[in-house]
């Protein structure tokens, strides 16, 4: 069987079982389909949330951008994995154990205000939208390079499965399914993986092989990152460990990057809502380590990946004959992923610094891998099912935030509060089906800014909902006004500075952010202006009423009992 | 908690970013010490954290009888 049989069967295969396990997990009411009727077990949990977290961006694109970036990657690595620390620690259990259905909910009670509620309900379906229009396009791509099928047809087949267990299964059918995708992706990463490492450092475990030596060619038993290095040093760029030389990102910057992306990770409502689906606190604390330990695994083994696809590219191309190039640089040679431009006319292809006459997309160091480190087909076919999983899996995740925010937060709070759950519920649906609908149509005709917003979307939520939640469950006495001018304050600069570097002065260079401090990363002093704003607003406005001082301190009883006898 | 919060900054900020140069002069195995933590090393020690926190808040839990 060919590579394409073998994706169709295991592409259909997956989605059988995605539509099967619908089926099964489907709901009759608003509890089940806003939070699963509680009743998911932590370590499910934790594989759903690994899925809900991990994207197209993650799956497809991060090893290709940590491999181009070198020791600067890391800004993805400990950003996108160290909010769970925060999360687990601050926010997940004291969630929890207030219940509800939304963060908003929580917003809104904690503080006394259904304008603080229909903020935070705004800013979750600006986030959500923006990131879902990204994981509709992935589906799209993937479709398309591996089937052969048109880019709206594969968004269009993508659509129809999300909106039948997202509408019908509600959070219980996302859950469920998303623990099968996670499955799939963490399979479709780790063999190609294993196979990459096996092969040029001769032990299948990344990890180890990432700090293993080199198995053949001339560089054979150098260790893997000092022969990286040396290539590097050989294509006149910065060596690949260097940290903050020049043409890498500075100090502050790696810095104000890395804590926005963690930040933002701790304030993104799909990730929050997923600890609502637990029976108590204790499980959702138990979640958030099963969610980084299954995340873990995929982001531990992404930078060896990064680094051997490195090596692999540099050594079989650099200084050799384009006429014997292997063969899949011609067959992704015709996806447009990689491109050889020969500007000198000698056949030879010259990488290095200046000279360059390669260009090579990112997303090519994980599709390609495979077929790099010669695996059989049915690994080409199920790292195109991994694609598909991690891109539907969000897809879902994000679509209930947004059903749950505009149908719980603005329609049965705000709108019409005498509303029956079965009505609801009906609204709940109803709202889902128009959000795949609008999904869909932003996946298949992109708006310009999209790609530009998707990576600011944690900065947004970093400045925005993190320090007022913070502050909700371990202050008494913020106050109404200082949680509503912390959040607009923090997401208006944010969003102002983010607009004006990249749509009025995208020219601007490092001397121009403030403290050298990029667009990426400026989230971070956003999410600092809105603690401090709070906190001074607080101090000289009315304080929060006795019931609302008195939440504070049941959401946080078994701990302050533990403090008081200490 | 908070003792948990400080090991998570400096794992992740000191010797990820702030002492990745001075650090990278060591070696183990085939890693320069800061570039492992950085790509590898603050993934690990953010597992243990929260390992570290669930397990003390589930004695706690049952100290005072919660739950």
């Amino acid at each position: 069987m060919n590579v394409q049989a073998w994706t169709y069967l295991i592409v259909t295969a997956t989605f059988a079982l995605y539509i099967g396990i619908a089926w099964w997990s489907r709901v009759r009411t608003t509890s089940g389909f806003y939070v699963a009727g509680r009743g998911v077990p932590a370590v499910a949990n934790g594989m759903a949330t690994g899925a809900d977290w991990m994207s197209a961006a993650s799956f497809i694109s991060m090893a290709g951008l940590i491999s181009f970036m070198g020791y600067t990657g890391t800004i993805y690595l400990m950003g996108w994995t160290g909010g769970y620390v925060l999360l687990a620690l601050l926010l997940a259990p004291y969630l929890r154990k207030y219940g509800k259905f939304t963060t908003s909910e929580f917003v809104g009670d904690r503080y006394y205000s259904d304008a603080a509620r229909l903020v935070a309900a705004a800013c979750t379906i600006f986030v959500s939208f923006t990131y879902i229009a990204g994981q509709m396009r992935g589906v799209g791509v993937v479709f398309s390079r591996f089937l052969e099928v048109e880019v709206h047809w594969g968004v269009i087949i993508g659509v129809v499965i999300v909106f039948f267990y997202a509408v019908l299964g509600g959070m219980r059918g996302i859950t469920y399914t998303q623990v099968a995708q996670y499955c799939v992706l963490i399979v479709a990463f780790l063999i190609p993986a294993a196979a990459i490492s096996w092969k040029i450092t001769g032990n299948p475990i990344p990890q180890f092989g990432f700090g293993g030596t080199v198995q053949e060619g001339q560089q054979a038993g150098v260790f893997l990152l000092e022969a990286l290095d040396a290539l590097h040093r050989e294509l006149r760029l910065p060596e690949y460990t260097a940290a903050f030389v020049p043409g890498k990102k500075s100090m502050i910057d790696v810095t104000a990057i890395a804590l926005a992306l963690m930040v933002g990770t701790a304030g993104l409502p799909h990730v929050l809502v997923r600890f609502y689906t637990v029976r108590s606190a204790r499980a959702a604390r138990w979640s958030a380590l099963w969610a980084l330990v299954f995340i873990g695994l995929l982001y531990t083994t992404a930078p060896a990946v990064a680094a051997f696809a490195r090596v692999n590219l540099i050594s079989t191309l650099h200084n050799s004959s384009y006429s014997e190039v292997p063969e899949w640089f011609k067959s992704w040679e015709t996806t447009g992923l990689i491109s050889f431009d020969d500007q000198n006319g000698d056949g030879i292809i010259d990488m290095s610094d200046g000279a360059n006459e390669l260009t090579v997309d990112q997303d090519i160091m994980v599709l390609a891998n495979p077929e790099i480190a010669e695996l059989p087909a049915w690994v080409v076919a199920l790292v195109a099912a991994g694609g598909l999983a991690a891109a539907l899996s969000t897809a879902a995740g994000l679509l209930l935030v947004i059903a749950s925010a505009i149908s719980h937060d603005i329609g049965k709070s705000i709108l019409w509060k005498d509303m029956s759950s079965r009505r609801e519920l009906l609204l709940a649906r109803v709202t889902a089906s128009v959000a795949v609908v609008v999904a869909a149509y932003f996946g298949i005709s992109p708006p310009g800014f999209v790609a530009q917003v998707v990576a600011f979307a944690f900065g947004l939520a970093a400045s925005s909902f993190f320090p007022v939640l913070v502050l909700g469950i371990f202050t008494r006495t913020t106050t109404k006004e200082g949680a509503i001018a912390g959040m607009s304050s923090g997401i208006l600069f944010t969003g102002a500075y983010i607009v004006y570097f990249r749509l009025i002065r995208p020219d601007a260079t490092a001397e121009d952010w403030l403290f050298g401090i990029s667009p990426e990363g400026i989230g971070s002093v956003g999410m600092l202006i809105n603690f401090a704003l709070a906190l001074i607003v607080s101090r000289f406005t009315k304080p929060p009423p006795d019931e609302v001082q008195q939440l504070v301190s049941e959401i946080r009883l078994p701990r302050e009992r533990a403090a008081e006898s200490a | 908690m908070a003792i948990l919060l400080a090991v998570w900054f400096v794992c992740s900020y000191v010797l990820g970013i702030f002492l990745v140069e001075p650090l990278n002069g060591t070696r183990i195995g085939g890693f320069p010490l800061g570039f492992w933590f950085a790509h590898q090393g603050s993934i690990y020690v953010f597992i243990v954290l929260i390992l570290v926190y669930a397990a003390t808040m589930d004695r706690l839990d049952r100290r005072y009888g919660v739950d």
